[in-house]
């Protein structure tokens, strides 16, 4: 957009030219909105349709045309989900899930990265080039042997064992590495005349200098570890265990017919990611910079 | 090159929990898994070698050939995909008011969970539900569709949700390619008289060629791979319809606890995944490097 404001004056639009293209302009603008719109009612209309119906308290659920409004609102829905099924019980494991992934990725990726970034090893270059080729092996179907690994250390239906597969991941240790690369090699060298060693460099320097890649790890890896649903589905065996985005499907199941429980359900779980998501948004819509290379 | 023992033993201290983590839950899983698809194992007792066994029994078992069928079909989602994204990401990459409350509506979907997205998807589809009723009432239908009950549909639909999620994430990724794009090319275009479709064509889609390559090998292998849709959505059915080679997998694994089946079907799936890894860099590296 600068680059506009430094272009010599005549090779700006001149401004009778601009006048004259008034009309035109509103009208392309116009069809932008539009376009824009129409877009964005078909990735949301789904998620109002489930709130509409979970805040509604009469009617019919599947009526036509579908009500925009909710008829007669109020939150017995979501009293009777509490009622009948330990929503609570999904939070507290969701919340320590994401908890714990969170906090166990930023230690384990930034500890791994401070070499990677910023110390001369032997096997450096291969430690890296491993690291990388995790993100091309078809990790998907890693599941199944991970199954049996955690079920041979017993640590099924335990948070340990969802948690555990996910501390470690490329894309953590490669955002931390870009981070500590940033870090001016004069802090470090100032820091070991001082007398530090590696730890205090790590720990004093590069950790405070990284906050802001802290910051954007710590969120996105919340919103995946919030989010994940085969895993966890497939560690957890029993109810009280299940997290949020597990509970719900098996709300759908226990609710089966009960259109608007199973939509309180769903309003239930995503609430708060999608709250979050709205106050953290630019970690998401910016691109992730370097991540994305 | 020589490094000091000290130097060596510091870097393995912090690098000790990350390699430890990603021997036992990333390479393990595909060294142990390579050779549990040539055993029968079912957890209790121990893996029992069979040599070719379970490949043979995937290539004639029908199911397995119709979840690589469906597999196949699933790749429609790619181009389908890349183009609406490319599409979202030209008409949000600009500073209009309230454009960045389109781009969060568009990104939406990727930050609910599959589960979630799959109970909603179940509203939107069934057969009085807002899609129906929005088709007959403009007349497009006169029965309702049985969007996941019908087997000749019910991919199709699984489908449009992994599009329709999809999206956004893609959106992001292109924006990114375009804003890196330095508007001068644009300006200088502009003077020499090019219209907004030739600059598209000229400038933005070739100057955006690597991001293109990169969100369309990720959208491909992410099709190959495609089945928490199905788990959530059809379970595989109606009539087995929906599944898909990994659904097949998990539903061999996780259910029969039949693992040198399941981790023969995922074998395969790996192997196309590298296939396709390989044909999309090959031929749609842009020549420019």
């Amino acid at each position: 957009m600068t680059d506009i404001t430094t272009l010599p004056a005549s090779a700006a639009t001149p401004a009778t030219r601009s006048k004259t293209f008034n009309y035109q302009r509103w009208l392309n603008r116009s069809l932008h909105y539009l376009v824009l719109s129409a877009l964005a009612v078909i990735t949301v209309y789904p998620f109002w349709w489930t709130l509409v119906t979970a805040v509604s308290t009469a009617g019919k659920v599947y009526a036509f045309p579908p009500a925009l409004l909710p008829t007669e609102p109020g939150l017995q829905n979501f009293l009777e989900v509490f009622q009948t099924i330990n929503v609570w019980a999904f939070y507290k494991n969701s919340i320590l899930i994401s908890g714990a992934t969170v906090v166990g990725t930023l230690i384990i990726c930034s500890l791994a990265a401070y070499p990677i970034a910023r110390m001369r090893f032997a096997g450096r270059n291969f430690v890296f080039g491993a690291i990388v080729a995790t993100m091309i092996l078809p990790s998907e179907v890693n599941f199944l042997i991970n199954f049996i690994t955690v079920s041979k250390l017993g640590l099924t239906d335990t948070i340990s064992g969802v948690v555990l597969p996910n501390l470690a991941g490329a894309v953590g240790i490669f955002l931390m590495k870009q981070a500590f690369e940033a870090v001016p090699q004069d802090l470090i060298d100032a820091a070991k005349v001082d007398g530090a060693n590696e730890w205090e460099v790590f720990w004093k320097i590069m950790l405070p200098l990284a906050k802001p890649a802290l910051g954007a790890l710590a969120i996105l890896t919340l919103v995946s570890a919030w989010n994940q649903y085969i895993w966890p589905s497939i560690v957890m065996t029993s109810v009280e265990n299940f997290p949020l985005s597990v509970g719900v499907s098996y709300l759908k199941g226990a609710f089966s017919f009960k259109t608007r429980l199973v939509a309180a359900g769903a309003v239930l779980t995503v609430l708060p990611i999608l709250i979050m998501f709205l106050f953290t948004q630019r970690y998401f819509l910016r691109g992730f910079e370097g991540a994305v290379k | 090159m020589k490094y000091s023992s000290k130097a060596n033993l510091t870097a393995y201290a912090f690098l000790t929990p990350a390699i430890a983590l990603l021997l036992v839950f990333s390479f393990w899983p595909v060294g142990f898994g390579s050779y549990i698809a040539f055993t029968k194992y079912n957890l209790i007792d121990a893996p029992q070698w069979v040599g070719l066994d379970n490949f043979r029994e995937l290539l004639d078992d029908e199911l397995f050939l119709l979840s690589l069928k469906n597999s196949a079909i699933y790749l429609l989602v790619v181009p389908i995909i890349q183009v609406f994204a490319i599409l979202l990401a030209v008409l949000v990459n600009n500073n209009l008011p309230g454009i960045k409350y389109f781009r969060a509506a568009y990104y939406l979907p990727v930050v609910t969970t599959v589960s979630v997205i799959g109970v909603i998807w179940n509203f939107m589809y069934t057969e009085d539900g807002a899609l129906n009723g929005i088709l007959r009432w403009l007349h497009i239908v006169n029965e309702p569709i049985g969007f996941l009950n019908d087997d000749r549909i019910a991919l199709l639909a699984v489908m449009f949700v992994t599009i329709w999620r999809g999206l956004g994430w893609y959106m992001v990724l292109y924006l990114a390619g375009l804003q890196a794009i330095s508007q001068d090319v644009y300006e200088a275009a502009t003077l020499d008289g090019a219209n907004a479709w030739q600059k598209f064509w000229r400038i933005t889609v070739p100057l955006l060629m690597p991001t293109i390559l990169l969100c369309s090998i990720m959208s491909v292998l992410a099709a190959v791979k495609a089945f928490e849709e199905v788990q959530i959505m059809t379970q595989g059915g109606p009539y087995q319809s929906t599944f898909t080679a990994l659904y097949y997998a998990y539903e061999f694994g996780m259910k029969s606890l039949n693992f040198g089946r399941a981790l023969a079907a995922s074998f395969i799936v790996s192997l196309f995944c590298m296939a396709l890894a390989w044909l999309n860099f090959r031929y749609l590296t842009p020549k420019t490097k």
